[in-house]
């Protein structure tokens, strides 16, 4: 089952309205979160059921390796973070897919207000994504980090 | 898949029941519940199909609504608990859920009854009615006691409230040994308990301390451990990876739910609930939808596959299987389905078409 997510936000909506788009899948009927997610905007809870809902949901779009993440604190602290492991195995080899981080970076740019640079990166990550020609391992294909990074620039030098 | 097959078949053959009691031979008698709403009219379908499978089953129908026992305290009616104490075995339609009734959850009342501490349901993908998810075969067993639903809850100051999750040696050993003693007895290859013992060390880790000790002394099947939000991450993106899920109260809710909406929701899961003393209830989960009572729509699936599921617990394994193939050849065929499963029948053709294939099978 393939996801593809397209985060459609302007500066006008608020940054956390989503509209997830499912690709490959068959019928969808009423009811819950893995029958029909599209029917779910902002979900609030508390604590043990937030650790539970928030991995689901991850999971729905594809897991922690591209789901971003943002910790909201007291006196205007706001730490943005990738939520999955270190994967020693692969540490410094040029394997990793930098995706998560990155789009916890655009939360981090949206939150400062800067919304026309999130959009820009946002879009270039996005859409390297759906050309499905430089992918790193994780993502189903066999590109470096660094050549999905390449991409991901390159195509921002290309919209200016 | 050739695994949810094989086990089946196996199952079959081997002629095992998850408890060990004997069942005299020729008609069982069992308490049916047939509940409100959609209630009777399912319950009649179940009833149909059994006579048509020649499954040797006698119903004795009773109703659970509660009423003021001497001393003013709420109880089921006595000649429900009477027949259920007699004959161990019930099946059970939806209930309503009282708002201004005054009196507690009839679901809560027969849990406390009978201690019915485990809730198990079987998931598994029914082919012709899809889902985004194909080839799930999993079981997920409850702890339904205590837990987060102790009910113990208080208020500090004002503003603050504290809520007490209670997990006991006693329960905590219970639940472990039915999953496992499950897991045996119907060729599951693994049980995994699914906790939080990382961030609830004391009350997670007493439950998930008990589940390795079960583990040890059932050496045959294969023990596996996983927090809960990995599950939860896993189960929507491969849930084909799960056996046989053993969980505290709360997760239980959540991922037996979560697990149903997988295979196509309420409608279509079948459920059973453990209890002390041999009992065990059946039921389907679903609401008693008031909308289409009486109407001829309701679909008798989840209710039907519950009784299948009852069967089996009773050694009728060969009567198991044959209703259950008819009841999945006919959703496969997908001429004669209900309108929540897509087609424009009612209730009884898809009665009568799942008779029918039976009938052929002889």
């Amino acid at each position: 089952m393939a996801l593809y997510r397209v985060l459609s936000s302007s500066p006008n909506k608020p940054a956390n309205a989503l509209q997830s788009t499912l690709l490959n899948m068959q019928e969808t009927i009423r009811e819950p979160m893995v029958q029909d997610p599209t029917q779910f905007d902002v979900l609030v809870m508390p604590n043990l059921y937030g650790d539970i809902l928030s991995d689901l949901c991850a999971g729905l779009i594809g897991g922690l390796g591209v789901t971003p993440s943002g910790n909201i604190g007291a006196n205007g602290v706001a730490i943005f973070e990738s939520v999955h492991g270190t994967a020693p195995d692969i540490a410094g080899k040029d394997l990793a897919n930098p995706t998560a981080l990155l789009l916890s970076a655009v939360m981090m740019l949206r939150h400062m207000g800067l919304h026309g640079h999130a959009k820009k990166i946002e879009t270039a990550c996005f859409d390297t994504i759906r050309d499905r020609k430089v992918l790193t391992k994780d993502l189903g294909g066999n590109s470096k980090c660094s050549e999905f990074t390449e991409a991901i620039c390159q195509r921002m030098k290309d919209m200016d | 898949t050739a695994n949810a097959q094989l086990s089946r078949v196996v199952g079959a053959a081997k002629n095992e029941t998850p408890q060990s009691r004997t069942f005299i031979r020729g008609i069982q008698t069992v308490t049916l519940i047939p509940g409100d709403g959609i209630g009777p009219e399912i319950s009649n379908a179940v009833m149909k199909i059994f006579e048509a499978a020649k499954a040797p089953i006698r119903w004795e129908e009773r109703n659970v609504t509660a009423i003021r026992g001497p001393g003013g305290k709420w109880m089921i009616p006595p000649d429900a608990k009477e027949s259920m104490d007699k004959n161990k075995i019930g099946l059970k339609g939806p209930l309503k859920t009282p708002i201004a009734a005054g009196h507690p959850s009839m679901n809560l009342l027969l849990r406390k009854t009978f201690d019915l501490y485990a809730n198990v349901r079987p998931c598994v993908s029914i082919e012709g009615y899809q889902t985004p998810y194909t080839d799930v075969n999993l079981v997920t067993i409850r702890e339904n006691t205590e837990g987060e639903y102790s009910g113990i809850e208080h208020v500090i100051v004002d503003g603050v409230v504290q809520s007490i999750k209670l997990i006991t040696e006693q329960a905590s050993k219970r639940i472990a040994e039915y999953a496992f003693e499950y897991a045996r007895n119907n060729q599951r290859a693994s049980v995994t308990a699914v906790h939080k013992a990382n961030i609830m060390r004391m009350s997670d880790g007493l439950f998930l301390r008990k589940c390795r000790e079960a583990a040890e002394k059932y050496k045959d099947v294969k023990f596996t451990e996983m927090y809960l939000d990995t599950v939860c991450l896993n189960m929507v993106q491969d849930p084909t990876q799960f056996d046989v899920l053993v969980m505290p109260n709360l997760y239980g809710d959540i991922l037996s739910d979560l697990c149903a909406g997988l295979i196509g929701g309420l409608g279509v899961t079948p459920s059973g609930n453990i209890g002390a003393n041999g009992v065990a209830i059946f039921e389907s989960v679903h609401g008693t939808a008031p909308d289409i009572a009486g109407k001829d729509l309701a679909n008798p699936t989840a209710l039907l596959l519950s009784a299948v599921m009852m069967l089996r617990h009773m050694g009728l394994h060969g009567h198991a299987k044959k209703i259950e193939t008819a009841c999945f050849d006919t959703i496969r065929d997908r001429k004669v389905l209900t309108k929540d499963l897509g087609g424009n029948s009612k209730c009884s053709e898809f009665t009568e078409a799942i008779c029918q294939r039976m009938k052929d099978m002889d």
